[in-house]
């Protein structure tokens, strides 16, 4: 089955191997084995380049406790929240739509995955032309982002339902509403919560690079000043968080996913 | 060609019938958006100038170099890691969360690395496309079926033996699926830096004729380079298609 094909290769692994929870000890020897290795190339680049794990988080926490960091925050977090919302709720619909309608879905599949494929990020110009400079053209950004692998992973979701689950809802003569909510929904689920998972890692990279271009305000606005003035400390540990909280959205939605397919196993 | 084949040609001319009539009769501000066929305009005369058929060849090098460097590192860090299951496991969520950061911030810590020269773009491109190769290569290996491993142990191969008759055409679509997204991903990587920061490059340019309000030329190169990596990723996945049917096949 070319699945692996249309899907994102970050989810590819965990269909690969339905695995158990890391240990605990485990994810800590790691934490601690990356840090190690940040304090060694601070060593060898020197404290300019690239700061200190303990400097950084210093750094991070003084940039929290300023007031005017949960202005930048609440802004940052209002437009990717509402570029995923948009890129979950429409990327499902289409997607389901796609996958249900086998013709509709061949026409768009290579048309998507070229759109996946390309540098949005020089579109920019576009949407700010279009859009205007704020919170419009941000969540644009992170929507072009994140919703292309909703879709592609959905569409192949349903497709690969098994044909029995169809039948029966044939043989009991279900609704088309009956059909989606009781059969297809459940039954592509698992794929669809992986789907997600890309979807969100990409809605906010795309709603920050919206941000490093189209807005005085946000994490991304004070990530590219930072840049441009050279304040590797602010940027070391802007990245510290950002790092930190996709992770662990990530690994919430990770442990989500393991449980639905678990769930899916027993039944 | 196929019909759904058909169909997607005839969508795709229709909706650029449709965006140059919109443009042209002015539904489209034609601040915002120019017709294609001026767009194509615009991308003959990028071809034709030497300076951004500079950018361009200068772009296309730092992908190629990106996609080397990622798909040599990404396939050896994948062996390793494929061995060592404990780290491999605890390394998840991070994996699946890498795409979220954007990797371009660290742009002034490869200046500071390599200096100011093409290297820390290349570097940009290579942190891009390097954790889709391990990913897809770690895929690849752990979706060898145990029939064939047990069949190499009982034939006693040795390690060449195995690695060269059982892992690699096991594996090989996984492979390419790796090797199809380390090109995309180059190409984003070093596109976002040159766009963001560097003073050369296609990025370099669009940015640049954005700036001084040159929309033909923006659009002109914003068309080529998509033109260029749709067509090389469409390649890419009809190969890839047929590499997972023969695989399927057998």
């Amino acid at each position: 089955m070319p699945a692996a094909q249309d899907a994102d290769p970050l989810v590819a692994a965990e269909r690969a191997e339905r695995r158990d929870m890391p240990p605990a000890l485990d994810t800590v020897l790691l934490i601690v084995g990356l840090v190690a290795l940040w304090q060694a190339g601070t060593l060898l680049l020197g404290r300019e380049a690239l700061p200190s794990p303990v400097a950084t988080v210093g750094k991070l926490a003084g940039i929290m406790g300023d007031e005017d960091f949960p202005r930048h925050a609440w802004e940052t977090a209002r437009a990717f929240l509402t570029a995923l919302v948009i890129s979950l709720v429409a990327g499902l619909a289409i997607g389901l739509a796609l996958g249900a309608h086998r013709l509709s879905g061949e026409v768009t599949e290579p048309i998507l995955a070229a759109l996946y494929s390309i540098p949005k990020i020089t579109l920019y110009p576009i949407i700010l032309l279009l859009f205007g400079l704020g919170i419009s053209a941000k969540i644009a950004f992170g929507v072009i982002h994140g919703i292309i692998p909703v879709i592609l992973f959905t569409m192949n979701a349903v497709r690969n339902i098994r044909v029995v689950y169809l039948r029966s809802a044939r043989a009991m003569r279900l609704t088309l509403a009956q059909t989606a909510f009781t059969i297809v929904v459940p039954a592509a689920l698992p794929e669809i919560v992986s789907g997600f998972r890309v979807g969100f890692a990409l809605t906010l990279l795309g709603t920050l690079i919206g941000e490093m271009f189209a807005s005085q305000r946000g994490i991304g606005y004070m990530l590219v000043r930072a840049m441009e003035t050279g304040d590797t400390g602010t940027v070391m540990a802007l990245a510290l968080l950002l790092v930190v909280l996709a992770t662990a959205a990530s690994a919430a939605l990770l442990a989500l996913d393991r449980r639905l397919r678990r769930h899916a196993l027993a039944s | 060609m196929t019909r759904a084949g058909w169909i997607r040609l005839a969508l795709i001319v229709g909706a650029l019938v449709l965006l140059e009539a919109a443009c042209r009769y002015g539904f489209v501000s034609r601040d915002a958006v120019i017709p294609p066929s001026r767009m194509l305009e615009g991308s003959w005369r990028a071809l034709a100038a030497d300076e951004t058929r500079a950018d361009i060849w200068l772009t296309l090098q730092n992908v190629a170099l990106s996609l080397i460097l990622s798909l040599i590192a990404g396939t050896a860090a994948g062996l390793l890691l494929h061995k060592a299951t404990r780290l491999r496991r605890a390394l998840d969520p991070l994996l699946a969360s890498y795409y979220a950061v954007p990797t371009f911030v660290f742009y002034p810590l490869f200046i500071v690395l390599f200096g100011l020269n093409r290297w820390p773009l290349i570097a940009i491109g290579f942190l891009f496309a390097v954790v889709a190769v391990i990913i897809n290569t770690l895929d690849g290996l752990a979706r060898i079926p145990r029939a064939f491993v047990r069949t190499a142990a009982v034939m006693r191969l040795t390690r060449t033996q195995y690695a060269l008759h059982i892992i690699l055409p096991a594996a090989a679509p996984w492979f390419f699926t790796g090797a199809k997204f380390a090109v995309a991903y180059s190409f984003i990587g070093v596109i976002a830096g040159e766009f963001v920061v560097s003073g050369a490059g296609i990025g370099h340019a669009i940015a640049f004729a954005y700036n001084s309000f040159d929309n033909r030329m923006m659009y002109g190169l914003i068309v080529l380079l998509f033109v260029l990596v749709g067509s090389v990723n469409t390649l890419l996945s009809l190969w890839e298609r047929r590499l997972y049917a023969r695989r399927a096949g057998r």
